[in-house]
């Protein structure tokens, strides 16, 4: 599967529709319980992550949350 | 070692001291380890004491950085009441990699102090500023 994930293109060995949170697992993606996904161009909430399926073609934008206090 | 022109620190100062009593926070763009830009962002937290960047607007900065051959370089933050240096909880949620952590700290209003870091895994190392012109 050809995915386009930040702006690079990426290769995901598996054919069939994945979940967001397997998709993440598959990219190493480190502290995942703080991490946004936008599926092309919409911002996912964080309880889709599971139901949610990326194929072929698609394109998937992932950033930290960016917070803190004094 | 992180460059700053002199024009854009004075905007994140700017933007910090017309934020407070709120912390203020935004994101420096450029390339290698110099600035080139400046994205204010909303602090989504609306806090004296804590901020939290809309996931929305992050999206936006960092298509925008990308469309224009640069990277994220800084993410800054300002502490109304406190030193310019990272909390526990800054430390804890400073997760977005190969960045720098600007803080400006309000606690002198009439002289904000500006540090960089970097924060690797709770580790904090301060950074040079070298402002440019």
């Amino acid at each position: 599967m050809n995915l386009t994930v930040n702006g690079k293109p990426a290769t995901i060995a598996d054919e069939n529709p994945v979940s967001i949170t397997d998709l993440l697992e598959k990219l190493q993606v480190e502290q995942r319980e703080y991490v946004t996904v936008e599926l092309n161009g919409d911002i996912l909430d964080r309880g889709d992550f599971e139901g949610a399926t990326v194929k072929d073609g698609d394109t998937v934008e992932f950033l930290y949350f960016m917070g803190g206090g004094r | 070692m992180i460059e700053i022109p002199a024009d854009i620190l004075e905007k994140v100062i700017l933007h910090s001291q017309s934020g407070f009593p709120l912390e203020a926070c935004g994101i420096l763009g450029g390339t290698g380890n110099a600035v080139a830009s400046h994205y204010p962002m909303t602090n989504t937290d609306a806090s004296n004491e804590h901020f939290m960047m809309d996931p929305k607007e992050q999206f936006a900065v960092v298509k925008a950085l990308r469309a224009s051959g640069e990277e994220m370089q800084v993410i800054y933050h300002s502490h109304p009441e406190s030193p310019a240096r990272p909390s526990q909880e800054d430390i804890r949620l400073a997760l977005t990699p190969n960045v720098h952590h600007l803080i400006v700290s309000l606690q002198d209003r009439e002289n904000p102090v500006a540090k960089a870091f970097r924060i690797n895994a709770g580790v904090v190392e301060t950074v040079e500023i070298i402002i440019t012109v």
